[in-house]
């Protein structure tokens, strides 16, 4: 593999490839490394410090497990070329994608784009959400991958989703002690899943190993957080089956409920849309010519099924025939399945919209609270009545918690993506050399 | 719904100039239905930057502005934090020694209008902006121009008018004015006749859809928001050659305009661009507009960004509002065309507005503005 | 010190973090609560790690408004917190 050290060093230059993949995943290193072993010019660009994505991040490769490694390796021999730390800030549907990298912008021409951003997580707002030591479960993942020292802390891992296993699993490892591990879902729904898990058994087994790395911890089926309570961070939390509430002190709480397809890129691409999903056809192509989604975006399926149409849509992108891989496509229509099950097994409870009380906050970069909110309205008219979503995040956390609070579908994206610099906007290179242009007027 | 009794007049389009003159009717004792397909600030409104600015193009639009922005001083006392009323003022910047002299020029108009309004020299400019550029000439300081947020005013403009008992009816499109009948559709599909004594069109760029043969073509802007950077400016800073720029329709152009607000974000502008109603943010106009204002706030370029956004004027050949009645229609007014100036001239309008339908005089002569004027013959293409 | 270690700077505090720490959990390790100030004056750490949320928001070398969970910690890097006063 070969890593892209420097950016261009002016916003004229133009990185040429015949295929552009967004995000450094699973589903993006497995598209680019087939893309590129099918022979076509390939450039993988990425936020992180190496590719992996959220689920195979990693400081030393060797603290990844077999199937990251091989495809980690599979990707260095593939010939395709890695941007890291590089953020996709704009694209249009020629293929003509703007990425900045560090505090430098430049461009890249693409014949075909496929767009692997992965997925953030649904967090949902309950009192005390915004105190310091609340985050999300795979916020807690990341911070320890990341190198958080969790050792001696009283720790919550809440929810929903299959992530809880494993975080609360990589927390007790780590050192942490845990509190409590508690899934919103009920015994029943969760059956289900596990049934569907019999057609997956790597999954059950990988569910059998993180329980016993807690197992002096109750794993809590049908169980919430209501509310954190504590003087300038979390010090305490209130948990509830529905019938009994019950307290722990705690000082790290981990509670999210599952994960949104990142579609921020594909929307301002102009692909279609539907219920928070890009929508491919069984090529992962989208409905804009040359731009293909893999992973996430396309719905959540987890690693797997991300690896799957990540190779799909490299070969396609490559301009070649995925049919000719049975196991390919015989594998796309079962984790399609197996995304549905997800989807019904850890299916939110109503509860959880009536945890955030008058004084809630519900958008955090703005401290807009859920008393201010209208549920009669738009995610538009919160936004320019109240600024909701307006930040920083440009809705990524309150966009989805509103969608599940209201019903409200998000509101359009517009460029630039990631918050960049004027300069990078401007398509100057470097801030501080930027700021003379001719002086006529265009 | 309930059944309300016929408004005495109904207006079309809820922006900031529709709300306003709902309040300004309200206010007066009438009884109200203000209809916007949409919400109320949904429109341009949403898009705008909010300068309320006096300006001299023609002597009509200077006796015009500063009438409005004084009626705006007045409404701020009652307005809400959210809508973030700040008296910032205006810096018209001159970058070379003939925009002084027009600098000069411009404070000698508004002096003799009574605006208040001083020159001030590079040294004095760089003590009040210390983020602009070395080397610029100075500029013309003009203290009581103002900015809000316009969305959040539209919306408290419209509450105010529902609390002197005027309906507000959102989703609810008018799909055809025929003299005092109003035929509307509610966004559920049911459709329904109304009446009243006078109907305002103030739909906006969409007017000449309900009343054809108005002269309002869209013309498209762009802006571009950056996180929160307090203090990093203090006044709306925006470069004199602007003028030249705003009040041409002819190509795109853009000029440097910065705007501090009360949230510590700056708003950067701005573009016009005629290219009918494709609401795409136009990459290569953005980074031209945006290199403008690095050329003169060269700090910007590191301030990190959160985000772009389009939206469209209400354009006329000769850069002054319709406002007043339109001849032919029983019973119908006009209050559209505002081009860049629809939030700082939406309470002038909602006067005159008011003071035609009552038939009283105005504080400023209406004559200028009247919708069925004879207009240059422009080369502005139609609306797309 | 050694090969594998950097030295960062928060709040006015030398911190030697192992080579290869992500900043937010650096901050984290080091006592950091509150990373930002919200817009209404309340401490707020992150919640995301991985650069969508913006609350590990700080300033690194003297620039504002940077995601801490996105930045690896670097020799040098003088980094201030809301819990120092500074963000
Ligand atoms: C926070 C989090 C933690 C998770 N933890 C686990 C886990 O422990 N176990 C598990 O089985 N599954 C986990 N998942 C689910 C896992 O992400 C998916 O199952 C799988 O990784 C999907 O792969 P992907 O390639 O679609 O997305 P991801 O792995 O999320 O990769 C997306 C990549 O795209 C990059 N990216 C996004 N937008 C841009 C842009 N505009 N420009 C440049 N780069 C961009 C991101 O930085 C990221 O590297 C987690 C997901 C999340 C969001
Ligand atoms: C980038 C930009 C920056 C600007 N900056 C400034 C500035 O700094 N200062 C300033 O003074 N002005 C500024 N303006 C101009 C200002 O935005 C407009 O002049 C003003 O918003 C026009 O207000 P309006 O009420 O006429 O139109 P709108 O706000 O568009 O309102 C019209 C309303 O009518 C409704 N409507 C349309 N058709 C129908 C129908 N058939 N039935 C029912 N309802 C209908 C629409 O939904 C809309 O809500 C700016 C504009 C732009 C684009
Ligand atoms: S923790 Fe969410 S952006 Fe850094």
């Amino acid at each position: 593999m070969t890593l892209v050290e420097k950016a261009p060093s002016s916003a004229t230059d133009v990185v040429e490839c015949d295929v552009a993949v967004v995000g450094g995943g699973p589903a993006g290193i497995a598209a680019a490394a087939r893309a590129a072993e099918s022979g076509a010019g390939t450039l993988l660009i990425d936020q992180g410090v190496h590719p992996g994505g959220q689920v195979w991040r990693h400081r030393n490769e060797a603290d990844l497990p077999h199937v990251a490694r091989r495809w980690i390796e599979r990707l260095g021999r593939s010939g395709a070329r890695v941007m890291t730390q590089s953020a996709v800030t704009d694209a249009t549907p020629d293929g003509l994608l703007r990425v900045v990298r560090g505090r430098a912008g430049m461009s890249v021409r693409a014949g075909t784009v496929v767009i692997a951003t992965g997925a953030r997580e649904l967090f949902i707002p309950y009192p005390g959400w915004t105190l310091p030591g609340a985050m999300g479960i795979g916020g807690g993942q990341a911070m320890l991958k990341g190198g958080l020292d969790v050792r001696g802390r009283r720790a919550v891992v809440a929810g929903s989703g299959p992530l809880i296993l494993p975080v609360a699993a990589a927390m007790a490892r780590s050192g942490a002690l845990l509190q409590g591990v508690l899934e919103q879902a009920s015994v029943g729904r969760l059956a289900s899943f596990g049934t569907s898990l019999l057609r997956h058994p790597s999954k059950l087994i990988d569910g059998a190993r993180y329980r016993s790395a807690f197992a002096c911890t109750a794993y809590r089926t049908g169980s919430w957080i209501v509310r954190a309570e504590g003087d300038g961070r979390v010090e305490r939390v209130v948990m509830t089956d529905g019938k009994r509430s019950w307290s722990r002190e705690c000082d790290l709480l981990c509670c999210s409920y599952g994960l949104v397809p990142n579609v921020d890129l594909a929307s301002l691409l102009g692909c279609v849309i539907d219920d928070g999903r890009v929508v491919v056809d069984d090529w992962q192509r989208t409905s804009v010519a040359r731009i293909l989604a893999a992973g996430e975006p396309t719905g959540i399926g987890g690693e797997l099924a991300a690896l799957t149409e990540g190779q799909i849509a490299g070969l396609v992108a490559a301009g070649r025939n995925p049919a000719g891989e049975a196991a390919l496509t015989r594998g796309r229509s079962s984790w399609l399945r197996f995304s549905g099950q997800l989807a019904t097994s850890f299916a939110l409870r109503d509860e959880l919209r009536h945890l955030a009380q008058a004084d809630t906050i519900v958008c955090r970069c703005e401290d807009v609270p859920r008393s201010r909110l209208d549920p009669s309205w738009t995610a538009r008219q919160a936004k320019l009545y109240t600024r909701t979503g307006m930040g920083p995040c440009q809705g990524a956390v309150c966009g989805a918690a509103c969608h599940f609070l209201f019903g409200w579908p998000a509101d359009r994206v517009r460029p630039p993506l990631g918050a960049p610099e004027v300069a990078a906007v401007a398509g100057s290179a470097i801030a501080t050399d930027a700021g003379h242009p001719s002086e006529s007027r265009a | 719904m309930s059944p309300s009794r016929q408004p005495d007049v109904l207006v079309a389009g809820a922006g900031v100039v529709g709300a306003g003159c709902a309040f300004a009717l309200a206010r007066e004792g009438l009884r109200v239905c203000l209809i916007d397909g949409g919400f109320v600030g949904g429109g341009s409104t949403a898009s705008a930057m909010g300068h309320l600015v006096v300006m001299d193009d023609s002597e009509a639009e200077l006796r015009l502005t500063a009438y409005s922005r004084h009626l705006w001083s007045e409404l701020a006392k009652e307005m809400p934090a959210d809508c973030e009323a700040e008296q910032r003022g205006t810096l018209w910047v001159a970058a070379t020694d003939a925009e002084m002299a027009a600098a000069r020029t411009k404070r000698d108009r508004y002096q003799s209008h009574g605006i208040a309004a001083e020159v001030v020299d590079e040294q004095l400019l760089m003590s009040m902006e210390p983020m602009l550029r070395r080397g610029l000439a100075g500029a013309l300081h003009v203290s009581d121009d103002s900015v809000l947020y316009p969305p959040a005013a539209a919306r408290h403009l419209a509450d105010r008018a529902r609390a002197l008992g005027a309906e507000l009816r959102e989703n609810c499109t008018v799909e055809r004015i025929d003299g005092r009948s109003v035929y509307v559709r509610e966004r559920g599909g049911s459709t329904a006749v109304l009446s009243a004594g006078a109907v305002v069109n103030a739909a906006g760029i969409d007017a000449p859809l309900l009343t054809p043969g108005l002269p309002i073509v869209p013309r498209k802007g762009q802006l571009l928001i950056t996180d929160r950077y307090p203090d990093f400016c203090n006044h709306q800073v925006v470069e004199l050659g602007y003028l030249e720029s705003a009040h041409t329709l002819g190509g795109p152009s853009v000029a440097f305009n910065v705007q501090p607000r009360a949230t510590g974000q700056l708003l950067v502008g701005s573009s016009r661009e005629l290219v009918g109603r494709d609401p795409e943010v136009n990459r290569e106009l953005l980074g031209t507009m945006l290199q403008r204002a690095i050329h003169y706030m060269p700090q910007l370029a590191s301030l990190v960004v959160t985000r772009s956004w389009t939206g469209f004027r209400p354009a006329t050949p000769d850069a002054l509002p319709l406002i007043g009645r339109w001849e032919g229609v029983d019973g119908l007014w006009i209050a559209a065309g505002h081009e860049g100036l629809g939030i700082t001239l939406a309470p002038a309008t909602a006067a005159l507005i008011v003071d035609g339908i009552l038939g009283r005089a105005s504080a400023v002569d209406p004559t200028p503005f009247a919708p069925g004027r004879a207009m240059p013959n422009s080369h502005v293409p139609a609306a797309v | 010190m050694t090969n594998a270690e950097v030295e960062i700077v928060v709040d006015g505090r030398r911190v030697v973090v192992p080579a290869g720490t992500i900043l937010a959990a650096a901050l984290a390790n080091e006592g950091v609560q509150a990373f930002r100030t919200s817009v209404t004056g309340q401490p707020r750490a992150p919640i995301c790690g991985m650069g969508s949320c913006f609350e590990c928001r700080v300033t690194v070398d003297g620039r504002p408004h940077q995601r801490s969970c996105l930045v690896p910690c670097e020799h040098g890097m003088v980094v201030d917190t809301a819990s120092g006063g500074g963000a």
